[in-house]
């Protein structure tokens, strides 16, 4: 491709090998705009300016802007990077499409994010590796909605380079002071929102003017067009000069003599003999070499991966991080944090997902909405759930405790994504803005008399028959015909039946989904300190998502919870029909009932599973006993 | 306009990576990522340039050890005899495991671009042999050295790429990237396809293979060769296999090849460059796009789309 038209001889080649151009450095940008702003146009401009168009590609937009084009047969420069709209139609889920270009100062790497239906999860992805973000207007049309949308989630997304192209200053006879009174408009609500310096350059996508050359039309603006500007702006965040930290990555022992630790280093610098703690252990030790393919390095910066050698045999894990001793990352399992919702299915606080963060996953609940934003128009709403493109404030509880940094002081260390457990898809992303202390300050009592004092006191082994199953499948008959052969055999045991439950500890939860998680938390809770009480718990209760029972399984020790499925066909269960709940739910008269209208997630590995259409109580209830005893849980 | 707003350039920085630099530690990170969260990982090696510099990342992400995982290839049996003997020599040299896979039903059926077509060929020996292999062996996760800017619909993907358990691409069920937090886990029976190379255009592959002077297949530089008009493209004659028409006779001359797979599917183009150098220095004067010379690409509109559902990389 010949950059500015000019031809390459071996002197030049040998430049771009060897010389200036082989020392470019990279600038990735994002681009916000819809269509209609001329997005499509502006990245054309570039390409076509910067003379970064092949001759086939060249050829085949002249054709197609006579066929498809929309600037009345001339060049349509939009045609170049368009094509997303079509993949759309074909139902291909495009969050970024993205776009290379290279001119002699920098390699840039552009992302651009289709979609207006899922602009924010889009734009989130987008920008979390951008180092910049150009937000396009219309010159006609000014500061709308949307673009404050834009500059909402760019400051949410900590970016720190924020372009404001005001475009189609051609339709506006280049006005000055339309341009004026825009830039001040997007300053003052820059301000608002706290995004810094953003920088505001007049343009004409479809002219040219302020792209790649200034061009004629606007003798009085008297900064730089854009591709020099983005060929220019310091982007290198201080993070070579921001505190050392290096999560590690993965732990290299190829033999007896060689211990590494490899990881890309997120902020500061590293040499070796630098005095550095681990985290979350908090042990103290030395770098001992910095090594890469090469050999050994008197030092490396941020961005770079490597391998690191300690000089004290300390246990170091995938997960940890390296930090200096006098700037250390905050350790915590609670934190609160900016939470962008990125699936269809709803986030429901205290539903437990898995949460990475570096390269440690954990699991995780949001536990509090403290409000939603509306990212139209700032205003923050209460909320008690979360869906598809929605930003909330949360706060977060963690299974333990992981290193990190505010996302504003360090987006390495300061952004996580959650995961669902079933799907594992990536559901949503975070941003943390600090921890909070509650764990910390509230101690386990340690206490004499544990577990297992108290369940030999009582000669059996302790543990979780969770039933599950729709409504009238059975559970409570089984479960209290096994509690009675419990009994029987000398044990102690105790029932937690749904409706019971309701109607006491429960009785402020109904039935959304939220409620449900809430009811199924508390249960698992109270489950997990009878079986700290050294008795077999027998739990009844519909507990129709998986995500609450593999809650309430690891509230337990492994071994001690047994899932239960009493799988009932819904049409038996609808004739038995004992409390006449599916009649009045059929009707109308309930919402959110199982079954009807609010879904049932069968367990996919139960310990056991009891065809429960095809036997009486009494032998499903036998059945359980024998599994029990299988497992050695009773007396004989 | 008041000062605050307008641009300026602050000249000073401290320590600044190269794009070269940058690219390298993301590409490193990618490697080590899915060697961490996965259980049995397989590197794609197609021999071209761009899995010889996948391996020189795979070789430094995981220094001073042996690679972790193995390599493997698979074999359409047409590919050019420089490529085996420069897949055989690097296996020997760099020392690494080398996996071979033929679809041995598909040679039973004597499948080959010829009699078949780029279509049937690619698919069977090539998309077919391909889950057979990662069936065969359990991968879970394979590495393929696509970038995103060789092909329009690549321009989309992810750097993890999930598969069903009979290798099936659903473009509706991707999961967003932030960061650089990837999200490896997958159910049984599904894999991943990783590509550490999506951000490295053409120029930063060669640029790269310059500066770390990592070896490539002779046949990216030029020399003469036999060559006859086949399909509208300069086809090498590299054994009997091409059938040549009746009164024509292969031409000697001085051709190299931008990419390689299959030689009857592969175009040659006319060159001097003999260097690196001087193949990039024609690259930056050339004209025309990369895939230009793949039949594969030009089947039928979106062909590299339909592919990628069926599980070609």
């Amino acid at each position: 491709m010949a950059e500015d038209g000019r031809t390459f001889d071996a002197a030049a080649t040998e430049a771009v090998l060897s010389g200036k151009a082989a020392d470019r450095d990279l600038l990735r940008f994002l681009t916000c705009g819809s269509v209609d702003d001329g997005k499509s146009t502006l990245i054309g401009r570039v390409l076509y300016d910067s003379k970064l168009i092949f001759e086939d590609q060249l050829k085949s937009l002249e054709r197609d802007s006579k066929v498809r084009g929309r600037a009345g047969g001339a060049l349509d420069l939009s045609l170049l990077v368009d094509g997303l709209q079509q993949e759309r139609e074909q139902g291909i889920t495009i969050d970024v499409a993205w776009r290379y270009f290279n001119t002699d100062r920098r390699k840039f790497i552009v992302a651009d994010t289709p979609g207006h239906e899922q602009y924010t999860r889009n734009m989130a992805t987008g920008a979390s590796n951008a180092d910049l973000a150009v937000l396009l207007v219309d010159a006609r049309k000014g500061v709308l909605v949307q673009t404050r949308r834009h500059a909402t989630i760019a400051k949410l997304m900590g970016l720190r380079h924020v372009v404001l192209a005001v475009n189609k200053m051609d339709l506006v006879g280049y006005d000055q002071t339309v341009y004026d009174a825009i830039r001040d408009d997007f300053l003052a609500f820059a301000a608002q929102i706290g995004l810094p310096a953003p920088v505001c350059i007049p343009v004409s996508a479809l002219m040219g003017d302020n792209v790649v050359n200034r061009g004629e039309g606007m003798p009085w603006y008297d900064g730089p067009a854009l591709l020099p500007y983005l060929e220019e702006v310091d982007v290198v965040q201080n993070s070579v000069d921001a505190p050392f930290r290096f999560p590690v990555q993965w732990v290299n022992r190829p033999n007896l003599d060689f211990r590494g630790y490899c990881g890309t280093i997120a902020s500061g610098r590293v040499r070796p003999g630098d005095q550095v703690v681990v985290h979350p252990s908090a042990r103290q030790t030395t770098v001992a070499r910095v090594v890469d393919f090469s050999g050994d390095r008197d030092e490396a910066v941020a961005g770079e991966s490597v391998t690191l050698t300690l000089t004290d045999e300390v246990d170091i894990a995938r997960g940890d991080l390296l930090s200096p001793a006098d700037a250390r990352p905050d350790v915590a399992d609670q934190m609160a944090a900016h939470v962008i919702w990125m699936a269809d299915e709803r986030m429901l606080p205290e539903r437990s997902y898995l949460l990475k963060i570096g390269h440690t996953t954990v699991p995780a609940q949001i536990t509090e909405i403290k409000h939603r934003l509306d990212v139209n128009t700032q205003n923050k709403l209460a909320a008690k759930h979360l869906d598809l493109n929605e930003v909330a404030f949360c706060n977060l509880s963690l299974a333990r405790p992981v290193p990190f940094d505010p996302y504003e002081t360090n987006r390495a260390t300061g952004g996580f994504i959650l995961i669902d457990r079933t799907t594992h898809q990536t559901v949503g992303c975070g941003m943390i803005a600090f921890g909070l202390r509650r764990a910390e300050n509230i101690h386990w009592q340690a206490l004499s008399v544990d577990k297992a004092t108290r369940a030999t006191q009582k000669h059996q082994t302790p543990g979780v028959l969770w039933f599950t199953g729709l409504s009238g499948a059975g559970k409570s008959t089984v479960a209290n015909l096994v509690e009675k052969r419990l009994m029987a055999l000398g044990h102690h045991s105790y029932i937690l039946d749904g409706d019971n439950v309701r109607h006491g500890l429960n009785r402020d939860l109904g039935f959304t989904p939220e409620d449900r998680v809430e009811n199924i938390r508390r249960v698992a809770e109270v489950s997990r300190l009878f079986v700290d009480a050294g008795l077999i718990v027998l739990v009844s209760f519909i507990s129709p998502y998986r995500a609450e029972r593999r809650l309430a399984r690891e509230k337990v020790a492994d071994g001690e919870f047994l899932e239960v499925f009493v799988d009932t066909p819904l049409a038996v269960c609808e004739a038995r029909d004992p409390k006449g709940l599916y009649k009045k739910a059929r009707a109308g008269q309930i919402k959110n009932f199982t079954g009807i209208d609010s879904e049932y997630e069968p367990p996919e590995a139960p310990e056991l599973h009891l065809n429960a259409g095809e036997s009486t109580p009494d032998e499903l209830a036998e059945q359980v006993i024998q599994a029990l005893r299988a497992r050695g849980m009773l007396r004989e | 306009m008041p000062s605050a707003v307008t641009p300026s350039a602050t000249p000073s920085r401290a320590v600044r990576l190269t794009h070269l630099q940058r690219l390298e530690a993301e590409s490193i990170h990618i490697i080590r990522e899915v060697v961490a969260e996965v259980r049995k990982p397989v590197m794609l090696y197609s021999i071209g340039k761009d899995s010889s510099v996948m391996l020189h990342l795979a070789r430094k992400a995981f220094a001073p050890g042996p690679l972790p995982f193995p390599l493997m290839h698979i074999d359409t049996t047409w590919k050019f005899r420089e490529m085996i003997e420069f897949r055989d020599r690097m296996a020997r040299e760099l020392g690494f495991e080398l996996l071979v896979h033929v679809n041995e039903d598909g040679v039973r059926q004597g499948i080959g671009p010829i009699l078949h077509g780029s279509g049937v060929h690619t698919d069977v020996m090539k998309t077919q042999g391909l889950k057979q292999a990662l069936t065969k062996y359990g991968f879970d996760a394979a590495f393929g050295g696509a970038r995103r800017d060789e092909e329009a619909s690549r321009a989309k993907e992810r750097v993890f790429s999930f598969r069903t358990a009979t290798h099936q691409w659903d473009p509706r069920n991707q999961r967003p990237e932030l960061w650089s937090l990837y999200n490896g886990r997958i159910s049984a029976g599904e894999s991943i396809r990783a590509f550490p190379l999506s951000n490295w255009t053409e120029l930063d592959v060669w640029q790269y293979i310059h500066q770390e002077d990592i070896p490539v297949v002779p046949l990216y530089f030029a020399k003469p060769r036999p060559v006859i008009q086949h399909n509208g493209m300069w086809v090498m004659v590299d054994d009997d296999r091409l059938p040549i028409p009746e009164g024509v006779e292969p031409e000697m001359k001085s051709v190299r090849f931008r990419t390689l797979g299959c030689y009857p599917l592969t175009g040659a183009v006319e060159s001097t460059a003999t260097t690196v150098a001087e193949v990039v220095a024609e690259m930056l004067n050339s004209r025309t796009s990369e895939r230009a010379g793949r039949a594969i690409d030009h089947d039928q509109a979106g062909s590299m789309e339909l592919k990628k559902r069926d599980g070609y990389f």
